[in-house]
Order: structure tokens, then sequence, then C-alpha cells
């Protein structure tokens, strides 16, 4: 050490070792900026066959041909062979057709991933005018993509969810963060946890046993998977997230508005409704919107619990098929590279950029306010 | 003002007064407990009708019949498998991520900011969406840019398999290993950094002598937190390589695999016959709720530990 020490000290090596690691920890950091662009780029690079011209025609010329050469057989059900353990091949490239058997069934050929797509041109009609349409049938002889009906049964189980969650999540951040006593916080926070915890597959589970025949036998309903139940289910899985950041955001309300509100002869429950709720509502806009955003991409609870039929109706008793589970429904199962194929994609884009434009609201716009108002800036 | 002390003292409006609070604090109550027992029924549900399905023979065995007898083994295999390829590929950069945000950044700067900006953006895509990503970047484009640039005839990498699907939810579980490891990195004490600065160490050797070990168990809290999480999430994997059913047990990281949440999905919508399948369907959620809060409880019990320490 002491014959080490002069020379460090009065030599200013750079330690190529050290820089080495330390660039590469800033440039690892920008992973997560990188996997953004990355995830937009490339969803949307698969979306590109439907901006390319493709059309329906050229689209059936294709489907014909393809499933003639094709030669996978239809495997998409469970008991299509005897045995489960030996039906599906490791290199086979699909995944089984995941429609609910409940309310429709869709056949479709399962095919390899290799097949390129053929482009036959001089077609007029675009795909623009069957997007815009509004039936939802994409398997067939003439396929029909009319995203209406996946809007507005999107729409529609969001709103539920929300109408569910956003009263429960809140009113009980209120009776936790002001009214609970201590113990009982302490119940009622890890049982959130718990709750968060669920794999959004079980819940979807649960709502497709439990949740389901108990609203048809309450209400009577025509459907036993419809809107409603999707809409519960959806419910559950964004009640933590409304209940975490509205306790955040009524935690952090300074003490002295509290104290303040008290010292002016105010009780409890005014303090807590009156002042510290309306001085924590950018954070609970927050947290609805989140939740927003989480329950229009939940897949797993969309695809078991709504019912998973594109009808366009303003009932929510009827089933619906959001967005997400159409991509979850139909991916497994469509040709790659096909223009159902890139349609679902689209969707993704759609989902993609609804949930960035909701966390740049959040991020921008709701965190400058709140700073803004407890910082006095 | 009159008025307003004059009806302060109104034992009517006092009443009234009285009775809209009372009115307040039950709503408030109400809505708590309909979300505890919403969290408390389902768990309490599914542990009452599945716990005896649970058997060793179940654990260890592969499904038969149609699922329908049988175990899980294959799907428990897959999903363990799957979870720690993604822990080996998500881990390293999320940490790195982590270092990089509470030691390096500086508070304000273009890239620090955008950093941070990513990683919420991340934690809020839809999870189908990292499905589509995977399907799309993994699989299409390094998959078979992998395939063409080995001079593979037949597809090797660029078809659906256990690396991309883990790469895939090491993506979407990234930002849960930031923010845990980033905390953790916070908790480690001011003094002991500035003790080693002073005794002459640079910067990178505080950090990987002093506060990396220092931190390690917050990085372990990050890992489980984010296998409890890959665990469970059935979406991006659907189309990104795993199957309902396998002749055999992956061995390979090109191979496809099973996987518990998506044995669940499969066993609930395509069973043919349901009657039939429903105690493994709950035998398999117990398995499933099990791995995921006892990987949640333990994350949470030392991350509690850690929080007192500070």
């Amino acid at each position: 050490m002491a014959s080490e020490l002069p020379s460090t000290l009065t030599k200013r090596t750079i330690r190529w070792g050290e820089w080495l690691a330390e660039t590469a920890i800033k440039v690892v950091a920008g992973t997560s900026v990188l996997l953004i662009l990355l995830i937009f780029i490339f969803v949307f690079r698969e979306a590109a066959g439907l901006f390319s011209g493709k059309t329906i025609e050229s689209e059936n010329a294709r489907h014909t041909t393809s499933a003639t050469s094709d030669n996978k057989p239809e495997e998409y059900n469970p008991d299509a062979g005897a045995d489960s353990t030996s039906t599906a091949p490791s290199e086979e490239s699909t995944s089984p057709d995941v429609y609910n058997p409940e309310i429709e069934e869709i056949i479709s050929p399962s095919e390899s991933t290799t097949s390129a797509p053929v482009e036959i041109p001089a077609e007029k009609r675009t795909i623009w005018e069957n997007l815009m349409s509004n039936v939802w049938q994409p398997v067939g002889e003439n396929p029909k993509f009319g995203m209406q009906s996946l809007f507005i049964g999107t729409a529609k189980a969001t709103f539920i969810a929300v109408l569910i969650s956003a009263p429960l999540g809140i009113l009980a951040a209120v009776y936790s963060a002001f009214f609970a006593k201590k113990w009982l916080r302490e119940i009622i926070k890890p049982t959130v946890e718990i709750l968060a915890g669920f794999p959004s597959v079980v819940v979807g589970f649960f709502c497709l046993m439990i949740v389901a025949s108990l609203m048809q036998s309450l209400f009577g309903t025509e459907y036993r998977l419809n809107a409603l139940v999707g809409g519960f289910g959806l419910a559950v899985a964004i009640i933590p997230i409304i209940f975490t950041i509205t306790d955040d955001a009524l935690t952090s309300v300074p003490k002295s508005y509290r104290e303040a509100s008290l010292a002016l002869g105010a009780s409890e429950w005014e303090t807590a409704f009156k002042v510290m709720l309306p001085a924590a509502l950018p954070g609970v806009f927050a947290a609805v919107l989140l939740g927003v955003g989480r329950a229009f991409g939940e897949t797993m609870i969309a695809l078991m619990a709504t019912g998973n039929a594109a009808i366009v109706s303003a009932s929510f008793t009827e089933p619906v098929r959001t967005l997400a589970a159409t991509i979850g429904a139909e991916m497994g199962e469509v040709i790659w590279g096909s223009l159902h194929y890139n349609i679902l994609f689209f969707l993704g884009i759609v989902l993609f950029i609804i949930s960035f434009c909701i966390n740049l609201v959040t991020e921008l716009y709701v965190k400058k306010k709140l700073t803004k108002k407890f910082q006095g800036g | 003002m009159t008025t307003l002390s004059s009806q302060a003292i109104n034992p009517a409006f006092i009443r009234r007064k009285k009775i809209i609070g009372f009115l307040a604090v039950s709503i408030t109550f109400i809505a708590a407990a309909a979300v505890v027992s919403i969290a408390l029924l389902m768990l309490g549900h599914f542990l009452i009708k599945g716990i005896g399905g649970v058997t060793w023979e179940f654990l260890s065995q592969a499904p038969r019949n149609n699922n329908t007898e049988g175990g899980i083994f294959p799907a428990i295999y897959g999903t363990t498998f799957l979870v720690l390829v993604m822990s080996l590929l998500g881990v390293p950069v999320g940490t790195a991520t982590a270092i990089y945000l509470s030691e390096y950044a500086k508070l304000n700067s273009f890239f620090a900011r955008s950093v941070r900006f990513g990683v919420n953006t991340l934690a809020g895509v839809p999870s189908i969406v990292f499905g589509l990503f995977g399907v799309g970047f993994f699989v299409q484009f390094i998959g078979s840019g992998m395939d063409s640039g080995f001079g593979n005839s037949t597809a090797i990498w660029g078809h659906p398999a256990l690396i991309w699907a883990a790469a895939t939810l090491s993506v979407l579980t990234l930002p849960v290993v930031i923010v845990s490891v980033e905390e953790a990195l916070r908790t480690v004490p001011r003094e002991l950094r500035e003790a080693s600065l002073a005794l002459g160490a640079t910067k990178w050797q505080t950090i990987w002598r002093i506060v990396l070990p220092n931190s390690m168990t917050g990085i372990l809290t990050g890992s489980i937190l984010a296998v409890g999480r890959g665990a469970g999430e059935v979406a991006p994997i659907i189309f990104v390589g795993a199957v309902y059913s396998l002749p055999e047990l992956p061995s390979k990281v090109t191979d496809q695999f099973m996987h518990l949440g998506y044995h669940l999905f499969i066993l609930a919508t395509q069973s043919p016959d349901v009657e039939a399948a429903m105690p493994k369907q709950y035998a398999t959620t117990v398995v499933l709720l099990m791995l995921t809060f006892v990987l949640n409880f333990t994350a949470t019990f030392i991350r509690s530990r850690i929080r007192n320490k500070r």
C-alpha cells in the first residue's frame, strides 16, 4: 500500500475498467426508453401491411391457396387428440384456439409461421371501409374487420369497471386513511395487496365460475357471460390500483390542512370530504385514469368473463368483445403475416397509444399539479 | 355570520349534521368492507374448493385423459424454467438501471427524466401489447434474424419458444425490478458512501464494494416480486411459446413450454368436460395462488425489514 500510494496521488490515471462499467450502466439505463421505442416500432411494423394497400380479395386468394397447400391438422381443441400429452409437437408454432366455447366457435386452419404474404395487387376496395363497418368476423370466405363493435365493447366493459371500482376504491381509501383505527388499517392494506397479487387469469376464472352464475340468478340475464360480469372482473383487477394511489395521494396532503380544518371546528368527516379529498383530487384523478388504462388493456379477465361476442349494442347485459381480448383470442391461430395478423397488431397499436397517452397525462399534468399545490411553487 | 352562529347552536341542524356524518363514514366503511371481502371471498373460495386436490400425485405427474386425471407437473416445471430465464435476463438490466437512477442520474437531466418516464410508461403498457412485441421483435426480428444469420435452414430460433417468452416477461417485469432495487439502493446510509470516498475509493469502487453488497436484499426483493408478477401473467405468453400440452418437458430454451396460468385458462375455457376437470382447475388455481402469494409475502417481508432498518 505504502509504495502504491504516492503514484496514485501524483498521477491521475484513467481507470478504464471503471470508465467502461460506468458507461455500460448508463447505456443499459437507456434500455427502458429504447424498449418503449422498440415496442412502438415493432408492433407498428407488423401492422404496416394494413397501410400497404392490401385488399380483402387478395387476402381471399391467399387464404384459399394456403389452406390447400398447408397440411397442418386443425388442432385447437384439447380433445382432438386421444392422449393430451402427445398432441402438440414442440415445433408447432401455433397455440390452441382460445375462444370461449360458450358463445361462439370459429374454426380456422392453424398454419405454419413461414407462409409469406402473397401480394395480389390491382384491387380497388381498400381495407379502411371494411374496418369502419360494424361486423367483426375475421375468419371465413369474406372476412369482416369492423372494429366498431370492439371499440364499443371495450368502452362498455371499461365503463362498468370504473363505475364499480372508482367509488369502492376511493371510498375505501378515505376510510383507511382517515376513519379506520390502526389495527383495522393493518388489515385493510395487506388485504388490498393480496387482491393486487391475484393473477388476472385467476380473477377471470372466478368470474367465469362464480360471479357469472351469481349475476345470472340475481338479475336473470339472458347471457351468462356479459359486459356486467366482465366489468366486475376488471373492477376487481383495478380496485387495488385505485385504492393504493388514492391512499398515497390522501396521505401526502400536508397534516396542517387537516389540523387547520379541525381547529376551525369542522368534524372528522367534514375534514375528510371537504378538505382532504379535494386537496388530493389530482392524485385521485390519476388513480382513476391509471385504473382505466389497466382495465381496457386487461386481457385474461376480458377473455374469460365478457362472453367475447362482437355485438354493437347499448345493453350492459349482452356479451361484449374487447380489443385486448380479441388480440388474445385470435393471435394464437392467425396466419402470421396475413391481413388479419396486421389488423390484430393495429389493435395492439391502439391499445399502446391509449395507455401511453394516459401515462403522459398523469406524468405531466397530475404530478406537476400536485407538487405545485403542496410545495407552493 | 349571525345565521351561521345561530345555525351552529340549532339542535336540529347539529343532529342533521351528525346523521350526515354518520352516513358518510358508514359509506366509506362499507366500501372498505366490500373491497376486503372480495379479496377474502376469492381467496377462501379457491382454498376451500381446491386445497384437497393438491396432492403429491397432482404436483408430480403429467395431465392425463383430457386433464381430468394426473397432475400439472409439466406446467410447474415450465413456469419455473420460464421465470428463471426471465430473471437472468431482466434482473441485471433492472439493477443497472436502478444503479444509474440512484447513483449517477442528475436530478433534472433530460436523460434521467426520460429514463424515469420510460420506466413509468413501461409499467402502464397493457400486457397483451408485450405479447405482440414478443412476436414482432423477439420471434420475428431477433429469432428469425438469428436463423438467417447462422444460416439455419429450419427455424431453430425464429418460432415461439421459452427464451422469447422469458424475454417478453423480463421486459414486462423490468419496472418492478427497477423500482424495488432503486428503493434499496437509497436506503444505504450516506455515511457509508462518504466514509468509502474519504478513504480514497473511487465512485465505482464505492458502488461496487459498498453500496451493492449492502443492498443485496433489495435486489433479491426486486427479483422475487418480478418472479411473482411474471409467474401469474398469461396474456403476454399465449402466443410467444406457451402451449397447452407437451409430449416431453422442455430441455432447451428454444423449446415450447407449459405454464400454470395458461393451463388454468385452457382448463377453464377449453375443457371438453368442464365438470370432470373442475377439481383439477381448482387445484391448479390453488397452486398458482400459493406460488404468487408466497413470493409476494417473502418480498414484502424482506422489504419491511429493510425499511425498519432505515
